[in-house]
């Protein structure tokens, strides 16, 4: 059991070292839209200072580059519909995480 | 320090509602929603202290999506209901939302004089220049010369400043805002909760659907974006000349005074009756 724990530990420790290095350049954020509720008003695309909210093929927003995001939530306070989430970036604790 | 919006969605919004809500995309009512969750959020109030009264009108509909005490009340009178309300149960933090048509036509009277009586109420007036949800009849806040359905050559009216009638009739506490400054909306009801007296918080909201339609003002967005253009702080406005001002909205707190509070001056007629009553 011990040289199960300290080899999976070796395999981490690479990933999390580069995740800590790029949150000390600049804070990134994830915005998340749920769009069952979303009624493509097109708001957030159009007050979005960074213009990273595109409409997608149904006219509801998607993100194009969302590390250029600067936590600014005029998005997420301005949605009508609460379908916007804006959260503080953490770390993926797996592979595959989305 | 950033409100968690998920958070304030699990725990204000009532869970066997239907999602998304009736209003159109867009529309303000759902930005001044989001502002008034984020004041009582901010300001740690239980959920069972407070009361939501709402007229008629697509403001009306608001307080049905909200889990607090809730009433949806006849046309124009949700402030009678909240009166009612705040006499029953003083300890209550009451909340009357309304719309322009709500509150200065069918219930101009009971506006006036609500303002005029200082209870301890919050009312929060959506002004949005029109009658939406009846299919967009001119209110008395449509502007002069717009145009409407009952107003197709552009409306012969002069309108009402919402904000300015409360400051005459004797509010505590007078506010403006408009849906484009969401930060400044939830801001200022968060104060109106606070305010011992009555307090009124009038938010410039947007109809694109009936009022911008009509009047060529575009969608949600470019009227956003004209609110943006036409705010004017309070201490700008101050150094503005009149003739600047015009076809401006000044926002932000426009009286704030310590006035005699109706429930209180009541408990106290009630203490000099008993006391002379048992002398009798």
């Amino acid at each position: 059991m011990a040289e199960k724990t300290t080899t999976k530990k070796k395999t981490r420790a690479p990933a999390t070292r580069k995740t800590s290095v790029k949150k000390k350049e600049k804070k990134k954020f994830d915005v998340s839209f749920y769009h069952a509720w979303c009624k493509a008003c097109g708001i957030c695309m159009a007050f979005c200072p960074q213009k990273i909210i595109k409409a997608d093929k149904n006219g509801k927003p998607e993100i194009l580059g969302m590390d250029k995001c600067v936590g600014c939530r005029f998005c997420e306070i301005h949605c009508p519909d609460f379908a916007i989430t804006v959260s503080d970036r953490k770390p993926k604790r797996r592979q595959n995480d989305v | 320090m950033p409100i968690p919006a998920q958070a304030l969605r699990h725990k204000y919004l009532r869970h066997n509602k239907k999602f998304p809500h009736v209003w159109c995309p867009g529309c303000g009512n759902g930005i001044v929603m989001g502002a008034l969750l984020r004041a009582i959020y901010r300001l740690d109030i239980d959920q069972d202290d407070i009361v939501l009264a709402s007229g008629i009108g697509c403001s009306g509909r608001m307080p049905t999506y909200l889990d607090f005490n809730t009433l949806h009340t006849t046309h124009g009178r949700a402030l009678t209901f909240a009166t009612g309300v705040k006499l029953a149960r003083p300890e209550l933090n009451v909340v009357a939302i309304m719309g322009d048509g709500d509150a200065t036509a069918i219930g101009g009277n009971h506006f006036i004089h609500a303002a005029r009586r200082n209870l301890n109420l919050t009312a929060i007036i959506i002004n949005n220049s029109i009658y939406g949800m009846t299919g967009g009849q001119y209110s008395p806040t449509t502007p002069f010369g717009s145009k409407s359905t009952t107003s197709v050559y552009g409306h012969i009216e002069h309108a009402f400043s919402i904000a300015e009638l409360a400051v005459t009739a004797g509010a505590s506490f007078v506010a403006r805002a408009t849906v484009y400054h969401a930060d400044l909306v939830d801001r200022l009801i968060e104060q109106a909760i606070k305010k011992r007296g009555f307090a009124v918080v009038e938010v410039i909201s947007n109809c694109h659907v009936q009022y911008g339609r009509r009047n060529k003002l575009g969608g949600a967005v470019d009227m956003l974006k004209s609110f943006k253009e036409q705010a004017v702080t309070v201490s700008r406005a101050e150094k503005m000349k009149p003739e600047e001002l015009e076809g401006k909205t000044t926002i932000g707190v426009l009286a704030d005074r310590d006035l005699p509070i109706s429930t209180e001056e009541y408990k106290k007629v009630r203490s000099q009756a008993r006391a002379t009553k048992e002398r009798v």
